[in-house]
């Protein structure tokens, strides 16, 4: 049974701590001791949000350490270059392609960066980063608020569970009229790693 | 059965199964999660009380009541609540009372950052702390019973990695069937506190202390981990899960009991080891305990007495120590792409965002610029004092509109004080609702008491929105969403004394303005109640607004209210339709009249 350490980011109210509740969850089921910790201070204001969840045989530290996380999954451009450094050498990134301006960013005065600028900032730390076109399914699916389990489902296709496990803890968490695009959100997360 | 619980969610259900029948909090991060897990449990009475002081008094009575109690508060509820803590101390109990401290190193949401584990050698009370969310559910059992055994409240310390922190836990126990009937055991010498039977108490207080040193030396779950001889390593709370994570091959001496603390215990593990360090967050507690035994130890001289630990932190400071080597050097990486910082900040279409923008623009001079070095007042500037709740938010750019921010409450005495010192300009003071029910009453009985002249400005969003919207006493419901009393607050402060009350709606920025240029200039205490739902809370959404470019002459006054729709996207001033919730704020700013209703 391998350590797994997942860092999950993003912007208060976008679902992170939702998502990340589940992974432990998730993590539990499947016969880890599993942990998680949020920096959640005001996150419901629009700050940045940062989960951390470990799945091993013995967790002891529910927060993980820079260089040491296995899967960077970012719900916002941003934060993912704002945690990179949180990767391991060869670490993947999941990056959802949503841009949310924080304020200090609205008078000009500091830019929001290019994809480029946060892509390359990702390529110091990370072996692969993937851009999941997490918009374009919102849509597709019509729920925009599947964000998280549209990441879910890509973060699903690096780890070795059962399809059913994610998806019965997202029957766990999601209410009935939101299942069935909630379901399709989870796919199409899973396919957009397969290119 | 294994269960995934955050750290507050053991405590509530920890205390459940241990046949808990009453809790009272006022809600506080990190410790809010855990009467809202409770509320909902068949059995148990749960309230947010007024303040924790209120919670503690109320918890106190039930438990003289003859029934299990608990009462729940942030680090710096305690301070509220301190004076009925010490009193409980001295008189002891009927049933056993719990009070849960949580404590939040690093200030996450916080307005100070103080280590309670003092409190429990200040008032004598025994103290325990869990080192996750297991050790959270098995020691509230224990904690009753230490109560009830030794006759005193027991402290019950978490702090925010440990609340907010989600662990596996195996529920071992069941909520008890049978429970003894509640009464009241009249004795005057033991309840009533005239300083005959406080002093025969006094002498209860030492011998119970004296009684837990012994108590805890056998208490099952501090644990001694044996591994190296060569370092031992005595910790407690969250920062022992980061010790294990750094010290990969130390002995340990794991503590719940943090005060009294075993001291044989601790000299026993000592003796087995080469060198004893404590890690341990914010102040050096357990390390100076340890070495009032004689034991020569360490652990500050490292470890970062400021702030939150992490495993990163711990293991710079064992690196610093020389406990660990240090890592081989790598090559620097690459320079760092500056990143905009996000700052919490007020939600778009948030009720205090358009009173705070005209007390900018009221109370400060435009043509200063913000610095953070002290400045005098010009003339016509004005003092505003404001208080503990997302207004605060209001001291970020651009809004900008704060002056003080202390504790719960203090906006108004602080404002009478200013008025009373003389200093030339006016001041007003800004609380929330539930701050005000909180403790800005007993300062609005002061103002009219002293005649002063003050300005109370409530922002009356009409719950409790800083830590997730709880009920408060003027919002009629309760911690599970029952109607409950409800306490009008414009009756209130006028049943105080306060003649010039004006009621005006968040969202029309004239009549704020004017109502605050009314009362700033009144002759008599004052005061402004400006009414608007919480956004987060209330969940509204109107028609959003849009720019009309031709119109916009780029000024920019829309930025400076600081609303997270509003954004300069190129040279153009753009409304994000996905985040505007039709406010219409922004459009009483616009000197253009460039801001409008977007047409369906």
């Amino acid at each position: 049974m391998k350590d797994i350490n997942v860092l999950m980011v993003g912007v208060g109210g976008q679902g992170v701590i939702l998502a990340s509740d589940g992974l432990a969850e998730i993590g539990m089921k499947a016969g880890y001791d599993a942990k998680k910790t949020d920096s959640l201070g005001m996150a419901q204001r629009g700050g940045s949000v940062v989960s951390h969840v470990r799945w091993g045989k013995k967790v002891f530290s529910p927060m993980t350490k820079k260089g040491e996380v296995d899967y960077l999954v970012s719900f916002e451009e941003l934060e993912a270059a704002r945690w990179a450094a949180y990767l391991k050498p060869g670490g993947i990134a999941l990056v959802a392609d949503v841009v949310i301006v924080p304020v200090s960013a609205m008078s000009g005065k500091i830019a929001y960066p290019k994809w480029d600028e946060i892509a390359s900032v990702l390529a110091q730390y990370a072996g692969k980063t993937y851009r999941i076109p997490a918009t374009r399914i919102g849509e597709e699916v019509k729920n925009t608020k599947a964000l998280n389990i549209v990441m879910m489902g890509a973060l699903s296709t690096f780890l070795d569970l059962k399809p059913e496990v994610w998806k019965e803890d997202i029957r766990h968490r999601v209410p009935p009229k939101f299942l069935d695009s909630s379901l399709a959100a989870f796919a199409r997360g899973t396919e957009s790693m397969r290119g | 059965m294994k269960q995934l619980l955050s750290g507050n969610e053991a405590i509530a259900l920890g205390a459940h199964h241990a046949g808990m029948r009453l809790a009272t909090a006022y809600p506080g991060t990190p410790s809010t999660e855990i009467l809202q897990t409770i509320a909902p449990m068949k059995g148990v009475y749960a309230e947010w009380s007024v303040n924790e002081k209120v919670a503690l008094e109320v918890a106190m009575g039930a438990a003289y009541g003859g029934v299990r109690s608990l009462a729940i508060m942030k680090h710096v509820g305690l301070n509220v609540a301190a004076d009925p803590f010490f009193a409980l101390s001295t008189i002891g109990t009927n049933a056993g009372i719990v009070v849960i401290s949580c404590d939040d190193p690093g200030e996450h949401s916080s307005q100070g950052e103080q280590d309670n584990r003092h409190f429990a050698k200040f008032a004598k009370v025994p103290m325990l702390e869990p080192t996750d969310s297991q050790e959270a559910y098995d020691l509230m059992d224990w904690a009753f019973r230490m109560s009830e055994e030794f006759d005193t409240p027991v402290l019950f310390r978490s702090t925010t990695r440990i609340s907010h922190c989600k662990s596996v836990v195996t529920v071992t126990r069941e909520r008890p069937t049978d429970f003894k009937k509640p009464g009241f055991l009249r004795s005057q010498t033991k309840y009533v506190m005239v300083p005959s039977n406080a002093r025969v108490r006094r002498i209860a207080m030492e011998e119970r202390i004296a009684r837990l040193r012994t108590y805890v030396e056998s208490f099952p779950l501090n644990e001694i981990i044996k591994g190296s001889k060569k370092l031992g390593v005595i910790s407690s709370g969250v920062a022992y899960q980061y010790a294990r994570e750094v010290f990969k091959d130390a002995s340990f001496l794991k503590l719940v009991t943090t005060y009294p603390i075993p001291a044989n215990l601790i000299r026993t593990f000592a003796q087995q080891v080469e060198r004893v360090i404590v890690i341990e967050e914010l102040d050096p507690w357990l390390e100076e305990e340890v070495r009032l035994l004689g034991i020569p130890v360490s652990g500050k001289e490292f470890i970062p007495i400021i702030g939150e630990l992490s495993p990163e932190i711990v293991e710079a400071g064992a690196i610093k120590a020389g406990l660990l080597p240090a890592p081989a050097r790598t090559s620097a990486p690459a320079p760092a792409l500056q990143l905009p910082p996000r700052r919490p900040q007020l939600c778009a279409g948030c009720p205090h965002v358009g009173p705070e923008f005209v007390l900018r623009r009221l109370g400060f001079d435009s043509r200063v610029k913000p610095s953070a070095s002290p400045r005098e007042m010009t003339a016509n500037e004005m003092v505003v004092s404001a208080d503990i709740g997302c207004y605060t938010l209001g001291v970020y750019e651009p809004l900008g509109a704060l002056d003080t921010c202390a504790c719960m409450g203090a906006s108004i005495g602080m404002a009478l004080g200013m008025e009373k010192a003389l200093i030339p300009n006016k001041s007003v003071a800004v609380l929330g609702d539930s701050t005000f029910m909180h403790s800005g009453i007993t300062p609005l009985i002061d103002v009219i008491y002293k005649q002063g002249k003050s300005t109370v400005i409530i922002l009356d969003n009409g719950t409790t929105a800083m830590t997730g919207h709880q009920g408060h006493p003027g919002t009629g419901f309760s911690v599970t969403g029952a109607p409950a009393g409800k306490v009008d607050l414009e009756m209130l402060v006028r049943g105080i004394g306060v003649r010039d009350v004006q009621v005006i709606s968040a969202f029309d920025l004239k009549a704020v303005e004017s109502a605050i240029k009314h009362a700033v200039a009144a002759d008599e205490p004052s005061v402004v109640i400006i009414r608007g739902p919480c956004v987060l809370r209330e969940k509204i959404r109107k028609t959003p607004f849009m720019v009309d470019a031709d119109l916009c002459a780029a000024c920019h006054d829309c930025l400076e209210v600081g609303c997270p729709a509003i954004a300069l996207t190129g040279d153009e001033i753009r409304i994000d339709s996905d985040v505007c919730i039709g406010c219409g704020v922004c459009a009483q700013v616009c000197p253009q009249g460039a801001i409008a209703e977007a047409k369906r």
